[in-house]
């Protein structure tokens, strides 16, 4: 059944894909057995992230750089996602709305994801969803996370390339040496570059971020000014991030990406353990009533005792 | 019924450009726990149908208030079961005259919900149609 899967995965089925995210999606656990292959099978596709605060255009820089990658002859994929109700579990998943010209090109595959709780700006599905589409061909790969704000750094550890899309009116030069999103950037897009003011946040950007130094060992980002709705700048972006591609791949960035993937990963697994421990409740009660404090009691569910 | 969220894709298909009632919708079905993917306007029943393929929703909503509705929805509800997408529910709002339900629930459409149909009965409704394999 899993030869079949993937097989049909790498014949450009769309149903079959599609089928396999929902499952991914709902954690459902018939992917943990698939998983080992689903990797192994990949094609090594570039990675791209797009991240952002909301309204700085990453949907519709999305869009053009489809297009544009559409016209090098790439097969596209794209994972987008929409922040979930902490309220009702649901979402508004509407970044499809700019990127419809493409719904009916076979070799793009489009995909919304909600967060589903998840605060990192991406769903904890997310990086599953991205071997998926590598299963399948698809290459580049783009994920577009949440409207992010100053610390939704998740992307970066599953990204190859991190493209932070900032509008002109971002703020002063104080914002731009702000820790957080921007100092996760590889290349930071000024977008809306019709408006008054593009030119000037990139100038800036540029002075404030350009002389990375101290314990810093990443290369300062590449600033660029684009405008998504006419194109302007796509082309440079698009060869910027295709530029990117190698340096991602240098030895200690892929290695720091894995360390902080599987550090994830630990997290997640030992958290899963901890709750399955039959003595969570009376634990977790102990802690409510202050007879123990909650690092000890997480000790104690991760070795096994309550 | 699951507990993952119920998930639907709602378009308008045609050139009608009214589409604050598909917008209400959207924002209603969230408030209801549903994920709802949101296409936006002037969608011919291909993009719709590549759109719900590719998201695998459980639900397709058409907002239609162009009186074009006897061509566009059997089509759509043809396209998505050319795609496999049998178990899909097809449902439709807008200003349909009842003279047209019949053939389009013989189409394939599910149901049909006109105005004043209160977004709970709506969000209730899809709850106990959604068949999910």
């Amino acid at each position: 059944m899993t030869h079949g899967l993937i097989e049909e995965l790498a014949s450009g089925a769309r149903r079959p894909l599609a089928r396999l995210l929902t499952r991914i999606e709902n954690g459902d656990p018939s992917i943990r057995p698939i998983l080992p292959e689903l990797f192994a099978s990949g094609h090594g596709a570039h990675v791209v992230g797009i991240t952002g605060p909301p309204g700085s255009g990453k949907s519709t820089l999305v869009n053009a750089l489809i297009g544009e990658w559409r016209r090098r002859g790439k097969r596209v994929g794209i994972l987008a996602v929409d922040p979930s109700s902490p309220y009702t579990r649901g979402a508004i998943l509407g970044d499809r709305i700019r990127m419809m010209e493409h719904a009916a090109d076979r070799d793009v595959f489009m995909r919304s994801m909600a967060a589903r709780g998840e605060l990192g700006g991406l769903a904890a599905t997310t990086w599953i969803g991205a071997a998926a589409l590598d299963a399948a061909g698809y290459d580049p790969i783009l994920i577009e996370t949440v409207g992010a704000g100053q610390s939704e750094v998740e992307i970066a550890r599953l990204a190859e390339t991190t493209v932070v899309v900032e509008a002109p009116e971002m703020g002063d030069e104080v914002q731009a040496i702000k820790a957080g999103l921007l100092e996760v950037a590889d290349i930071v897009a000024v977008n809306k570059g019709d408006r008054p003011g593009a030119d000037r946040a990139a100038r800036q950007l540029r002075a404030m971020m350009s002389t990375a130094g101290g314990r810093v060992e990443r290369s300062p980002p590449k600033i660029m000014v684009t405008t998504a709705t006419s194109g302007e700048g796509v082309t440079d972006l698009a060869d910027a991030i295709e530029a990117h591609r190698a340096a991602a791949r240098e030895p200690l960035a892929a290695r720091d990406r894995a360390a902080s993937q599987v550090r994830r990963a630990l997290a997640d697994l030992a958290g899963g353990r901890a709750v399955a421990n039959p003595a969570w409740d009376e634990t977790i009660q102990r802690v409510a009533e202050r007879q123990l404090d909650p690092l000890t009691a997480a000790e104690r569910l991760l070795d096994g005792v309550g | 019924m699951t507990d993952t969220p119920i998930r639907i894709l709602i378009a308008k298909p045609g050139l009608d450009g009214h589409d604050r009632g598909a917008k209400v919708l959207a924002r209603g079905l969230r408030d209801e726990g549903f994920e709802v993917i949101y296409t936006g306007l002037r969608q011919t029943p291909e993009m719709i149908a590549d759109a719900a393929e590719q998201e695998d929703v459980d639900v397709v909503g058409l907002s239609i208030l162009s009186g074009a509705h006897m061509a566009l929805l059997p089509r759509t509800v043809e396209l998505l079961r050319e795609r496999g997408m049998d178990e899909v529910l097809v449902a439709a709002g807008g200003i349909i005259p009842d003279a047209d339900v019949t053939k389009l629930k013989a189409a394939g459409v599910a149901e049909i919900f006109g105005p004043g149909t209160s977004i709970g009965a709506i969000a209730r409704y899809f709850r106990e149609h959604v068949r999910r394999t």
